[in-house]
């Protein structure tokens, strides 16, 4: 089963977005961890 | 988390995806004005907002979600034609889907912006007609079968 490369960090994730001109998709969660 | 496998290849192929929870940094909930969750955004490169789900959803109508705000993104960005399929995508893969009918309506937009003409309004109207008659969207578009 495949999993999501999932990123914690969101500004890093926006700098590495803008590098690859690709989206963010940014999920909030409260889910038990 | 996410456990079905169209969901995690959907969004792998067309996001940088970001996971934030609420105990660990509560701080981008007032951020981003996140009250409630689950909820999910799609965002620009530059971090513009560009479309926002609230709440869970099932499979196929959170694919569908997902689909409709790329379409969103790239109708904001103009671009018409990658929207209009984005769009249709929702509107003719996912037909009960929640998302479909609003979809179907932004296809037909899209379709307009990009062709310059209105016969793609008008053929939106019918299909919303006949395909989900108490559509809120289906009401929007009326104006356009008149």
């Amino acid at each position: 089963m495949t999993t999501i490369s999932w990123n914690k960090d969101v500004d890093a994730a926006l700098a590495e977005a803008r590098t690859r001109n690709k989206p963010l998709l940014v999920d909030f969660s409260a889910a038990p961890m | 988390m996410y456990p079905d496998e169209r969901v995690v290849r959907f969004i792998e192929e067309n996001f940088i995806p970001v996971t934030i929870h609420i105990k660990e940094k509560p701080d981008l909930f007032q951020r981003f004005h996140v009250s409630w969750t689950p909820t999910q955004l799609i965002l620009d490169p530059d971090g513009t907002e560009r479309y926002r789900i609230e709440g869970f959803l099932p499979v196929e109508d959170f694919l569908a979600q997902l689909e409709l705000g790329l379409g969103r993104l790239l109708f904001e960005h103009e671009d018409y034609e990658g929207a209009e399929r984005r769009f249709h995508a929702v509107c003719d893969e996912h037909p009960r889907a929640g998302a479909a009918p609003e979809a179907c309506y932004w296809a037909g937009v899209a379709a307009y912006k990009a062709k310059h003409g209105p016969q793609p309004l008008r053929e939106t109207a019918l299909l919303l007609r006949e395909r989900y008659p108490d559509s809120e969207w289906t009401r929007k578009a009326s104006v356009w079968a008149a």
